[in-house]
């Protein structure tokens, strides 16, 4: 479904990512672990295409196309969704416009009609229930005046009513209580299927629990210096990444 | 900020053509006080003795302050030259076919509202509709209130729109013709808004208006007005209007001015609000339309405990200029006042902010707050914003903040990476800037068809730009 090949992304004069390789198959989800400032949520934005970062070298395929020279909206309409770390307020726009406007975006492109207002508000309404989001909300501006937990969770939400082949969650469980987390790893595990796949970046351990990965990757320094299996995790998270990043330092002397 | 003006001539540069600039705006000067002594017996009321004094002391007080120029703080970054140095005939009246369909074609036109239609500053009785209008209420045009001599007419009229300061009000009170003139007596609620609604039709020439309305509403009586400018053909001309509203004690009032002129059309407009004792006026002042336009908007508590929001919004692109001035003078204790403008301005245009609250001595409790926010869509459009705070008591609450700003990046990305394409997301967060102050207005129709008119706005914008 995706293939990163050697990637390079920089941010003005500073490269972040200096050479991803990532092989990602329908059904299957991936963990991206690693310190704060290894290039987590960079590899993710760049997936969503964000152009504050300039890729320098490599490519990205997804379903035999060119990731990288697709705007942000047609990737979100080819099925590729980022969960944001730090979801942005619009004030003025309401939740139900907002979602309605990207899902008619996203069903045109797929050649199906837009939903109707009664459609829509049935499949919202199932969602809401979902993410145990309060209905309310939906008729606020988007984000606005969220709670840091509200935020994370109607990104899960929207990724629910969007139905994404490949959903990216950057960093969705950090300032999560453990109750958020629960419902949050519910939303992502509901759309698990053999046909969808997604990669999840986080810092801890602790999502994985809920989200049972079937690889994880370790990224340090721009680099994926390590993967395996889930047991991988549980290993970082008793050893930390202090142990994984010397391990890497004496290996390349 | 930029400072400068625009069109005012530059000696520096062009000594001759400043210097026929001078001429030809003198020449008109004069042109208008001859109109006027040549109008002056034919006009609409001549027979009225109080009226013909208050026009001759307007056209006096014209000859006497002359067009502004930008050297007047108040006109510094609206350069009138255009208008000045511009000779207009009076607009005439007509009533042909092609302004019967282009106002069926104008959903602003079809509020569902009683209507007053104005043909070039001119009542016409056939594009009115006053089936709705309650029996007991008299609104007729004001030229046939002041032909019959209307006692209540000649108590206000003229009265607070400041003919001795303003040189275009001044010019409006000497040549006035028609308006609408609506009395509204003590405890009347009235349903249903009612709409003046005033369209130009530009001729071979340039014509001018001075379309002018009086609003009187009663005690503890409430009306919700819509005053609409709309311009059928995109010729040159000028409409002048002054609107001067009074609100009885407990009087409740929302106005609606909405400027969508011809896009070669000046409009300079007035709107004078008189407050009583607890009376609440809520205005929402829209512009749209027109190549330049100045509003000025004063409101006068001059009542303890009345209470004023001034709402406004202009939408520009190209080359067009709007200035909005606003003045809320609190006269007495306990008045509160609430004003929202906000501006959103596309390619070389330009908007400018003036807000003025003045709380007098003994206003105390004058609780106060203004804010004006822009949205700057191209690097060449500008925005000078200015709050003018003038305050004599000591026991007050006021506050004012300006904000002049870009779309979010990070918005655009957020919507784009959930499908929805970049013109269509520029859009949404513009109209979501602006809709602010259009969700105020609480007439549904008149809020969803101004909704509409903006998105149509912003589409045909971003058309001109990709070409």
């Amino acid at each position: 479904m995706l293939e990163i090949k050697n990637l390079h992304a920089r941010v003005g004069n500073k490269e972040i990512l200096h050479g991803i390789d990532l092989k990602v198959n329908k059904g299957e989800v991936h963990a991206i672990m690693g310190p704060n400032g290894s290039g987590k949520s960079t590899l993710a934005q760049v997936l969503a295409g964000r152009d504050v970062y300039a890729v320098t070298e490599g490519e990205v395929i997804y379903e035999g196309q060119n990731l990288l020279e697709m705007s942000p909206e047609d990737r979100a309409r080819a099925g590729v969704f980022m969960a944001f770390q730090y979801p942005v307020e619009i004030p003025g726009v309401s939740n139900t416009y907002f979602l309605k406007a990207a899902l008619n975006a996203i069903r045109k492109q797929r050649g199906e009609e837009e939903l109707d207002a009664m459609d829509f508000l049935a499949l919202v309404r199932e969602k809401v229930k979902l993410l145990e989001m309060d209905e309310s909300l939906m008729n606020r501006p988007v984000n606005e005046g969220f709670s840091g937990g509200e935020k994370k969770r109607n990104e899960i939400f929207q990724m629910a009513v969007l139905e994404p082949k490949l959903a990216i969650l950057d960093e969705t469980d950090s300032g999560l209580d453990i109750d958020a987390l629960r419902i949050v790893a519910n939303g992502v595990n509901a759309l698990r299927s053999p046909e969808r796949a997604a990669i999840v970046v986080t810092h801890y351990q602790r999502l994985l629990n809920y989200i049972v990965p079937d690889f994880v990757h370790v990224l340090s320094d721009g680099r994926i210096v390590k993967s395996g299996g889930k047991e991988l995790a549980l290993e970082l998270e008793q050893k930390g990444y202090a142990w994984l990043e010397e391990a890497v330092a004496s290996a390349s002397r | 900020m930029a400072g400068g003006s625009r069109g005012e001539c530059q000696p520096v540069n062009n000594f001759r053509g400043c210097f026929e600039t001078m001429i030809a705006v003198e020449q008109n000067e004069a042109r208008y006080l001859a109109i006027y002594s040549e109008a002056e017996k034919v006009l609409a009321g001549s027979g009225q003795a109080w009226l013909a004094r208050i026009r001759r002391e307007a056209i006096e007080s014209f000859g006497e302050l002359g067009f502004p120029t930008t050297r007047n703080e108040e006109w510094k970054y609206t350069s009138v030259v255009p208008i000045a140095g511009t000779v207009f005939e009076p607009a005439r009246y007509e009533l042909t076919p092609q302004v019967v369909e282009a106002i069926k074609r104008s959903p602003l036109a079809h509020l569902g509202c009683v209507r007053l239609t104005f043909v070039n500053g001119h009542y016409s009785g056939e594009l009115s509709d006053l089936r709705q209008l309650p029996g007991d209420l008299k609104a007729p045009n004001l030229a046939a209130a002041l032909e019959t001599g209307e006692a209540k007419v000649e108590e206000h009229l003229a009265r607070y729109a400041d003919y001795r300061k303003h040189p275009f009000v001044a010019l409006n009170t000497a040549l006035m013709q028609d308006g609408a003139s609506l009395v509204i007596p003590r405890g009347k609620v009235l349903e249903r808004p009612i709409c003046f609604l005033y369209v130009s039709r530009a001729g071979s020439r340039p014509a001018i208006s001075h379309p002018r309305n009086l609003v009187l509403v009663g005690r503890e009586s409430q009306v919700s007005i819509i005053e609409i400018h709309l311009g059928l053909e995109d010729g040159t001309y000028f409409t002048n209007a002054v609107t001067e509203v009074v609100a009885e004690e407990g009087a409740i009032v929302e106005y609606h001015k909405i400027q969508q002129e011809g896009p070669r059309a000046f409009h300079i407009g007035t709107l004078a609000f008189q407050q009583d004792r607890s009376s609440s006026i809520s205005a929402h002042t829209v512009s749209l339309g027109a190549a330049l336009d100045r509003e000025d908007t004063v409101a006068v508590l001059a009542g303890e405990g009345a209470e004023c929001h001034l709402n406004g919004l202009y939408v520009l692109s190209g080359e067009q200029h709007a200035d909005h001035h606003t003045v809320i003078d609190h006269a007495h204790p306990h008045c509160s006042s609430r004003e929202l403008y906000k501006g959103v301005l596309d390619g070389r245009s330009r908007g400018v902010f003036n807000g003025k609250i003045i709380v007098r001595k003994g206003a105390q409790k004058t609780d106060s707050k203004q804010t004006n926010k822009n949205l700057l869509l191209s690097e060449d459009a500008t925005v000078d914003t200015k709050p003018q705070l003038e305050i004599y008591a000591d026991d007050v609450k006021c506050t004012h903040g300006a904000t002049i700003g870009q779309i979010d990046p990070e918005a655009i990305f957020y919507l784009r990476s959930r499908g929805i394409g970049k013109n269509e997301a520029r859009n949404l967060l513009t109209y979501a800037f602006a809709n602010d102050v259009i969700g105020k207005i609480r007439y549904e129709p008149l809020r969803t068809r101004l909704g509409d008119a903006l998105f149509a706005q912003l589409a045909q914008g971003q058309e001109t730009e990709g070409k």
